[in-house]
């Protein structure tokens, strides 16, 4: 999802700003459904996600009448909906580390020296990598991310956003992005090579 | 002068790789580095996968009615809820 592409020049700022209730539900509307799938891949959880949902359009509703302009509402709201999502993780996991993935234990056979796992499952099919069960390790696999890592990853990777919107949106300058980029990348990768690789020994001796 | 690329040096860059946002010198030690190297064209191919994966997300279901009608409760605007969406 590109923040860009949603249809915001049919709102009116103006009337919005007036705290007008018909243009306020129109935004609401308008936004929520991308607000909601934003908070559940921070969250995985769908009680915590409506909670981000209710908290950022309430914090929007009430902060609205100071609004500038200077980023468009939908990265605004966006903002808002991120820092709510990082709030309540903060709240719910105090000791989230906050900078490094956990330390890698990959001693196992398939590791190379540097302990990049190398099974090489990218022939799998499709229904395979995409079925259900696969889907859930996916999402679980971005909440073993720590939360610096994670907002980046999602909204880059997941949002389709561009380097210079999540930097934006994060308040982090452009290299910072790439270098957390990288690593929640590699981390993933790792995580699904070990996932995928032992689908993959399955697979092979159907 | 072709310096040796090791795996290290690939690996720090192969986001930026990804995303072709590498120069096109940078890029094309990569590549021939690729050639040779067969432990980082599987690391490659697996990163380029999971970045796939995750952006392929399953079409985006509308906004639960209950959690809608939940959240213009909270927001006061009870009175909207009927109106067309959008």
């Amino acid at each position: 999802m590109n923040t860009e592409s949603i249809p915001e020049s049919s709102l009116s700022l103006e009337a919005l700003k007036k705290g007008d209730r018909h243009e306020l539900a129109r935004m609401v509307d308008l936004y929520s459904d991308k607000i909601y799938r934003l908070a559940l891949k921070f969250t995985n959880n769908p009680q915590d996600a409506e909670d981000v949902l209710q908290e950022t359009f309430l914090k929007a509703m009430r902060a609205l009448p100071e609004f500038e302009g200077r980023s468009s509402l939908s990265t605004w709201l966006y903002r808002i909906a991120v820092n709510e999502s990082l709030m309540l993780l903060r709240k719910q996991k105090p000791d989230l580390a906050l900078d490094t993935p956990a330390e890698e234990e990959d001693s196992e056979e398939g590791g190379s020296s540097n302990g990049l796992i190398l099974a090489d499952w990218c022939c799998l099919p499709e229904e395979e990598l995409l079925s259900e069960e696969s889907r859930r390790f996916l999402d679980q696999a971005i909440q073993q991310l720590p939360a610096t890592l994670r907002s980046v990853f999602i909204l880059r990777d997941i949002e389709g956003m561009s380097i210079r919107e999540t930097a934006d949106l994060l308040g982090l300058t452009e290299t910072n992005v790439k270098t957390r980029l990288l690593r929640a990348r590699l981390f993933l990768r790792q995580q699904l090579s070990r996932y995928f690789g032992e689908r993959l020994k399955e697979w092979e001796q159907k | 002068m072709n310096e040796h690329l090791d795996c290290q040096k690939l690996l720090s860059s192969i986001s930026d790789f990804v995303d072709g946002e590498l120069s096109p010198d940078l890029c094309q030690q990569i590549e021939q580095h690729l050639n040779e190297c067969e432990n980082c064209r599987i690391v490659i191919n697996t990163l380029r996968k999971t970045i796939d994966l995750y952006h392929q997300q399953p079409p985006s279901e509308s906004l639960p009615q209950e959690i809608r009608q939940r959240l213009f409760h909270r927001l006061h605007l009870d009175e909207f809820l009927n109106h067309d969406r959008g």
